[in-house]
């Protein structure tokens, strides 16, 4: 089982100050939303955590080793991410798509094998694509390309997913059934960290949530002390209504 | 898809078969299978052997560098358009042999010069494109079309100082023309060495062909991988240039044409164009040294005319 942690980190945002240092641990089981107006900086930690993007100060480490003295191929193999923005400048469809995501695990010579396709087989299925295999991706609407994103994650197989908007442009039905399913991988061990837009998904699926306000503060911590309507109405400054039905937490823009 | 390989292979060879058997002296294909044997005509032998092998091994190697160095090129830029020539590769390497042409010098010192100043050209354009800002695609396009424009301005004034009696020898060159070739195998080692450092890359390229990040994120060395490809390519570019001169488009079309039939797995895709970019170097030479014999026709001019409209059909027909 796999532990993210990021010691210090400052993410790099250009012209902002520094903010508050991030000093997090993402372990196994959880499942992380971060919450932030447009421009926090939430794609940017989400790649800093990634190593894809180098932090301003501090560092993250994947199972107490720094990310940055990792070869790519085997942080490829703890941890994974789904972008929010895709290329396709050359046609590919979506099986070829979902198989991409065994490539960490096949050495230069090796080509996908049975169980390879197994698996990419079983993550399409998942994420109710499976009938579109053949057909090429920019033929799909934005929910079907989302869901392949998601497909291709899962078929990756790492132990830390992470997400960025993984529920753009689905449907209601989709939402939940992507949040249910990250649900079921993190109960299976998986550790899910995710930028978020809503706050109501945030309070039913997400254990932690990150607070990342646009001027670099930052709060994070366990859901139910988190999402109080003071500190959400101080973050997207705008005014807030939240009720309680069985149980569950709904927040609704005030008019 | 291996059998499409196959396939590709078998015209291929048929290709060669046509490129030996034709020209001035037919030699039919019993007389040819009896050369093949060691036997045959004495003729025969010196046509086969000495003058119509090497000149469509140049231009079968050619064609396959040209096509693998655009295939390369293409997912390096992320870019349907992108293509060695489109870069300003075959300028700087045209302005090299030119300049060695007007100096008086030989075939070799010809080749030698087309050789540095394709590589000068690649070193340039990746130099400036680096700048001090961030290596992206659409600026190191964008710089290969501008230096490109700049290399072709050079040429057209070489040409308008250039004595007239040296005129011809330099349009021929510009035009393609594979006749220049003496020795064509140091180029086609060149076509096999590269095929082979690049296919354990293959499955990587297609990564890469997803964007950087992305590529990134599945375990891709983004930066080391990208600049051996370009590194690759502009040296397959240049030994085809030195070989054959410049013969444009083969490396924006055979990619092209094999993608919208085979896919874009480019472990498929690089060893279809060094076959398909081969095969129709070859029967465009054959085609150009037969169509008005003895007169020759620069080869460039049959590619394109053969290749634009396969081209354009299949582009027609695709989904």
């Amino acid at each position: 089982m796999s532990t993210l942690r990021t010691r210090d980190l400052i993410v790099n945002i250009p012209e902002r100050r520094d903010g508050f240092a991030l000093n997090m641990t993402i372990e196994s089981g959880q499942i992380w939303g971060v919450l932030g107006p447009n421009g926090a900086g939430k794609t940017t930690l989400l790649h800093t955590l990634a190593g894809l993007l180098p932090a301003r100060s501090g560092c993250v480490e994947l199972n107490n080793a720094p990310l940055k003295e990792l070869k790519r191929r085997a942080v490829a193999k703890q941890l994974g991410l789904v972008f929010q923005e895709r290329q396709d400048t050359f046609p590919a469809t979506v099986m070829e798509t979902a198989l991409i995501g065994r490539h960490p695990w096949l050495s230069p010579w090796e080509s996908e094998q049975g169980e390879d396709q197994a698996l990419a087989e079983q993550a399409l299925h998942a994420l109710d694509v499976d009938g579109l295999s053949n057909r090429l991706l920019n033929t799909l609407s934005g929910g079907e390309r989302q869901r392949v994103a998601i497909a291709t994650l899962m078929t990756q197989n790492p132990h830390i997913w992470l997400l960025d908007e993984p529920t753009n442009h689905l449907d209601l039905h989709h939402q939940v059934k992507v949040m249910n399913l990250l649900r079921n991988q993190a109960k299976s061990g998986k550790a899910v960290f995710m930028c978020l837009h809503d706050l109501n998904m945030a309070a039913r699926w997400c254990s932690h949530v990150l607070l990342l306000y646009t001027n670099g503060d930052a709060c994070w911590g366990e859901t139910e002390s988190m999402l109080v309507p003071e500190a959400l109405e101080r973050l997207y400054n705008q005014r807030l209504i939240s009720l309680k039905k069985d149980g569950l937490s709904v927040f609704v823009p005030a008019p | 898809m291996t059998r499409a390989l196959l396939s590709l292979s078998i015209v291929a060879l048929a290709a060669m078969m046509l490129a030996l058997a034709v020209g001035s002296v037919t030699v039919p294909p019993s007389d040819l299978w009896q050369v093949i044997q060691g036997d045959g005509s004495a003729l025969h032998r010196t046509l086969v052997w000495e003058l119509r092998l090497p000149r469509a091994v140049a231009a079968f190697a050619t064609g396959g560098l040209l096509a693998v160095a655009g295939a390369l090129m293409q997912v390096l830029l992320r870019n349907p358009l992108a293509d060695p020539y489109i870069l300003g590769l075959s300028g700087g390497a045209a302005v090299g042999a030119l300049l060695a042409m007007l100096a008086g010098m030989g075939t070799l010192l010809v080749s030698g010069s087309a050789f540095a100043g394709a590589m000068l050209a690649t070193m340039l354009v990746f130099g400036l494109a680096h700048g001090t800002g961030s290596w992206t695609p659409s600026r190191l396009l964008l710089t290969g079309v501008v230096v490109a424009s700049g290399w072709g301005a050079v040429i057209t004034l070489m040409l308008a100082i250039t004595p007239s009696y040296k005129l011809p020898g330099m349009l021929y060159w510009l035009m393609g023309d594979v006749s220049y070739a003496r020795t064509p195998w140091p180029a086609f080692l060149v076509l096999v060495v590269s095929i082979a450092l690049i296919m354990p890359l293959a499955r990587s390229l297609n990564v890469l062909a997803r964007g950087p990040m992305q590529a990134a994120a599945l375990g891709v060395a983004v930066r080391p991988l990208e600049w051996s490809v370009y590194l690759l390519a502009s040296l397959l570019t240049a030994t085809a240039v030195t070989v054959a001169g410049s013969i444009g488009f083969v490396g924006l079309i055979v990619p092209h044409m094999l993608r919208l039939v085979l896919g874009n797995d480019q472990r498929i895709i690089l060893p279809a164009s060094v076959l398909a970019g081969g095969t129709l170097l070859v029967l465009a030479d054959t085609l150009a040294r037969t169509v008005i014999a003895p007169e020759q026709l620069p080869v460039g001019v049959i590619t394109a005319l053969l290749g634009v409209p396969m081209f354009l059909y299949l582009l027609h027909r695709s989904r």
